[in-house]
């Protein structure tokens, strides 16, 4: 941290050599002197913070440059046979001799060249791979459309979501330097440590990418897998879901905040302490009474975080898929399927995720009675916590 | 062989039904070729359209005309629309017209099912193009039908599923009669290894369509049995994997790609050694490397997964079966430079789109063989690098073989020469904004741009800025295109039979525009193809 990163976790130096490869192919196009003006164009791989991030812009180096060379001999050839052996400068044709050499040179010299391209790229695979001994795991789930990070072992967990104005995205206020790339709550890692993480989704499929660490892991509903890094520096480093997951795809980017091994242990404590105390404040108000004006206020900021996405801020939802809260069937039937639903999820609409697991009682209790008593739904009726705990059972 | 030819090359001329009657019972080869291409360039341009919407949308950051759900659903239905609507069609619509001329038969070996084939596509398109109206949308999926994202979407899905299982049907019975058509109605003489290059990519293709057609119907049922009749083939809740449809879908979907290249690599085959005044170079290495090509394309289909996480062997397994990928593409490419050197070369319209093919296609495979290293497509997996790439490939391999075709033949089949100006300013255009809209996007992806959103933080908007001005120069291009070939159909000089003096092939033996039954007569072949690359007549 403390340090200047500009988005995407770029962070201010610069690597000379490894721009060079890009910069060229950046000349080589037309569109260079446009883009070189705007001063602010990033032409090619993020600066890597971990040793596979490392490996793979050494690789993509290797790549392009073997592909550059190839490119430039090709087309060498065949500018050269194009300004050449044209009839307009009165070039007659003359029958080239099949040449099994040629023929067999044209074949074995790519083969050689592929070969020679996946004996690096292969020790980078198995690099990847190599999730063992860890010095810390997370297990990561995707949502439809944010992240929740699970310290395992440690009693810590939340979710982080965009944090990123709706104005700014409609275009009625200004964007600010992290536009789409910030997030309320930051996934927090120590610098220098092997961090492992369990990256499993909720519902679609998402993808879990920082590109700074050369972490790419799909997040597949119902099955977990893994992956690695182990970050140089402290910073902020910024990604974003890589894999198609709906409509607010483009919404749910992550950030990781790396921090020196001491400040993360302070930050550690300071999160168990926070989270012990929510755990006996929940514990104490279990049996609480809540008034309705109460639960609407709280469940008006769950609505906003968790339901806001599909039923829309107005609750007019998105029918048939997002039905709408206001004067909605659910919200205005019985209180008992209002709750299962919110629950246990839709059994005959896919959309409708189940959120037992990912809210409170408190935050259920408190987003079912906001719906009821919203929108120009006026139930009147309050769910309280303990009836949320109750039907859990 | 001989029977099967003599049967069909009667002598009797029947009536043709004037009118609309005319395209809707057509069985001529040459009037589905024309459904078959007219269709392809209506896709192209409400495919196009979509394009444009979406490019429109990211020109400055921020949603400014669409929101993320429609978004999606123009990304899913240009994809579809693009690859099942336009380019499969187009290269459809050119086997009609060129098989039977090229081998030297008089119509395709069924007819009727060729029109069949192509009567199933307009009610795919309109079932595509109007689930945008049905409650809930068109499918905002991606054109991949990703489960368990593909299960939420509404009725707009089904559309789309039904859809593909028109397309798939249209496609196979097509392919059944290229197999047919290729493989018994040859002229006598034309031995396999005398083929004409287009007929050898055509019947590789053909091929794979009925290798992997199949398995995508399968896909998409089980998708549809997964939405409404409560199996769980792609649920884990209920003992099933969503990883398991990546890999059916891509068994076909990479395959796919080669079904819309291999077609453009025979018309490229053909217009290089016209323009050069050369036999093609290294026929019988061609047809190797096409088979080669082919029979890759079935083992490599996991390079599309490679974040998915599957096991170190599975990722080098694929990682290497790719690179394999470069070898033959590579002999086409020396082959092809090799048919240029020492030729004659004159720069007409239909050689500007070869070059021009050959240029941006060496691009898209260069990067092909950078996504093939596992490390590097962890990094640009599902970012514009990716689409970059495959628009390297499929516009500018396929679309620019296909004008290429298009501008070669064109004069064959109106009986009237183009207008070469036109043809000119659309080839200089269509390449200028073509690589203004994409080659920016290597470096978008580079940077970190994850593909299929509608709105992107701020670093990537000059280079957005760019691309999106390319597009709509790209679009707008086209119409260039479009008005050619309607100035050329309507009239214009007169062609003669070998409309190019380069050009050798059966073909060019048929009067322009050939006669409704193209060979009544088998014609005999005199000159050994490996002399001349393809068959000709003796010059008379």
């Amino acid at each position: 941290m403390g340090q200047p990163v500009n988005a995407m976790g770029t962070r201010a130096h610069c690597n000379v050599t490894r721009d060079r490869a890009t910069a060229l192919i950046a000349a080589a196009s037309a569109s260079t002197a446009f883009a070189a003006s705007a001063g602010e164009v990033q032409f090619g791989l993020i600066n890597p913070e971990t040793i596979v991030a490392h490996q793979i812009q050494d690789l993509h180096t290797i790549v392009l440059w073997i592909c550059i060379v190839i490119g430039l001999v090709v087309f060498g050839l065949l500018f050269y046979t194009l300004a050449r052996h044209r009839r307009s400068i009165g070039h007659e044709a003359k029958l080239v001799e099949e040449s099994k050499a040629l023929q067999v040179a044209w074949t074995l010299i790519p083969l050689l060249i592929v070969v020679g391209m996946a004996f690096p790229a292969t020790r980078t695979v198995i690099a990847m791979k190599d999730t063992s001994n860890p010095d810390l795991t997370i297990k990561i789930t995707g949502y439809q459309w944010h992240w929740r990070y699970d310290y395992l072992g440690k009693d810590i967990s939340f979710y982080s979501v965009l944090s990123t104005p709706r104005g700014q995205i409609e275009n009625q206020e200004p964007k600010g330097e992290n536009y789409l790339l910030e997030v309320d709550n930051p996934m927090v890692v120590p610098v220098d440590k092997k961090v492992r993480i369990l990256v499993t989704a909720n519902d679609v499929i998402h993808s879990w990418w920082v590109p700074a660490f050369g972490v790419k892991q799909d997040a597949i509903p119902g099955f977990v897998r893994d992956a690695w890094f182990k970050v140089d520096a402290p910073g902020v480093y910024r990604g974003q879901c890589a894999e198609l997951c709906g409509k607010e795809h483009g919404y749910m980017p992550i950030v990781v905040q790396a921090l020196p091994d001491k400040e993360f242990e302070t930050w550690l404590a300071t999160q168990e302490a926070r989270s012990k105390a929510a755990g006996s404040a929940a514990a104490a108000d279990a049996g609480k009474t809540y008034s309705l004006d109460e639960l609407k206020t709280q469940g008006q900021a769950v609505y906003d975080r968790s339901c806001a996405a599909c039923h829309q801020p107005n609750g007019q939802g998105v029918p048939p898929t997002f039905p709408p809260i206001a004067h909605g069937v659910v919200t205005t039937g019985p209180l008992a399927a209002h709750l299962d639903m919110v629950l246990h999820g839709s059994k005959k609409n896919p959309a409708m995720a189940a959120f037992g697991g990912q809210l409170s009682d408190l935050e259920i209790a408190a987003v079912v009675t906001y719906e009821r008593n919203a929108f120009g739904n006026t139930q009147g009726d309050t769910l309280q916590p303990r009836d949320v705990a109750a039907a859990r059972k | 062989m001989d029977t099967s030819v003599d049967a069909v090359a009667h002598e009797v001329e029947h009536e043709t039904p004037a009118g609309i009657a005319r395209w809707l019972t057509a069985t001529n080869h040459k009037d589905i070729g024309t459904l078959y291409l007219c269709f392809s360039v209506a896709m192209l341009l409400v495919g196009g359209l979509m394009a444009l919407t979406i490019r429109a949308e990211l020109f400055k950051p921020g949603l400014q005309l669409v929101n993320g759900e429609l978004f999606n659903e123009l990304t899913t239905m240009h994809g579809l629309i693009m690859v099942f609507g336009a380019v499969m069609p187009a290269f459809v619509g050119f086997a009609n017209w060129q098989l039977p001329m090229m081998i030297g038969a008089p119509d395709m070996a069924f007819p009727r099912l060729n029109n069949f084939s192509f009567w199933l596509l307009p009610p795919a398109a309109i079932l595509l193009v109007s689930s945008f109206f049905v409650p809930g949308g068109a499918s905002g999926a991606g054109w991949t039908f990703y489960p368990p994202l593909s299960i939420e979407m509404g009725p707009g899905m089904d559309m789309a599923i039904f859809a593909v299982h028109l397309l798939g049907v249209s496609s196979v019975i097509g392919a059944i009669n290229i197999v047919t058509t290729v493989l018994n109605m040859r002229a006598p003489g034309m031995t396999l290894m005398k083929m004409p290059m287009f007929v050898w990519t055509w019947l590789l293709t053909a091929y794979l369509l009925i290798a992997v057609i199949p398995v995508l119907a399968g896909a998409v049922t089980m998708l549809l049995t997964d939405r409404h009749f409560g199996t769980h083939f792609f649920n884990a809740a209920g003992g099933g994997d969503p990883v398991l449809f990546q890999h059916i879908f891509w068994f076909f979907g990479h395959p796919e790609v080669y079904i819309l290249i291999l077609p453009a690599f025979g018309i490229i085959s053909h217009v290089i050694p016209t323009f050069a005044r050369k036999p093609l170079f290294g026929y019988r290495s061609m047809v190797f490397a096409s088979c080669a090509i082919a029979l890759v394309a079935v083992l490599v289909w996991a390079h599309h997964m490679f974040t998915v996480g599957m096991p170190v062997g599975g990722q080098l397994f694929f990682m290497y079966a790719t690179l394999l990928v470069a070898i033959p593409t590579g002999v086409k490419v020396f082959n092809w430079i090799a048919t240029m050197w020492q030729g004659s070369i004159t720069l007409e319209t239909p050689m500007l789109f070869a070059v021009g093919f050959l240029f941006v296609f060496i691009v898209g495979g260069l990067t092909g063989v950078i996504l093939a290293i596992v490390p590097v497509d962890v990094q640009v997996h599902d970012t514009y690098y990716i689409v970059a790439h495959f628009h390297y490939t499929m516009v500018a391999g396929s679309l620019f073989g296909l004008f290429a075709g298009a501008y070669y033949w064109l004069p064959k089949w109106t009986g009237h020469r183009y207008d070469e100006a036109l043809g000119r300013r659309h080839f200089w255009l269509s390449m200028i904004f073509f690589n203004a809209t994409f080659f920016v996007q290597f470096f978008l992806g580079l940077a970190g741009m994850p593909r299929r959103i509608p709105d992107y933080p701020l670093q990537f908007t000059t280079l957005n800025m760019i691309s999106s001005i390319g597009a709509f120069g790209f679009g707008l291009s086209q119409l260039v295109f479009v008005y050619m070939v309607i100035k050329c159909v309507r009239g214009g000089e007169k062609a003669p039979a070998r409309v190019w003096e380069g050009a050798t092939g059966l073909e060019w033996t048929l009067p322009s525009p050939p006669p409704h039954h193209s060979f009544k007569t088998p014609p005999a072949l005199t000159q050994p193809a490996t002399a001349v690359a393809y068959p000709v007549l003796d010059p008379s």
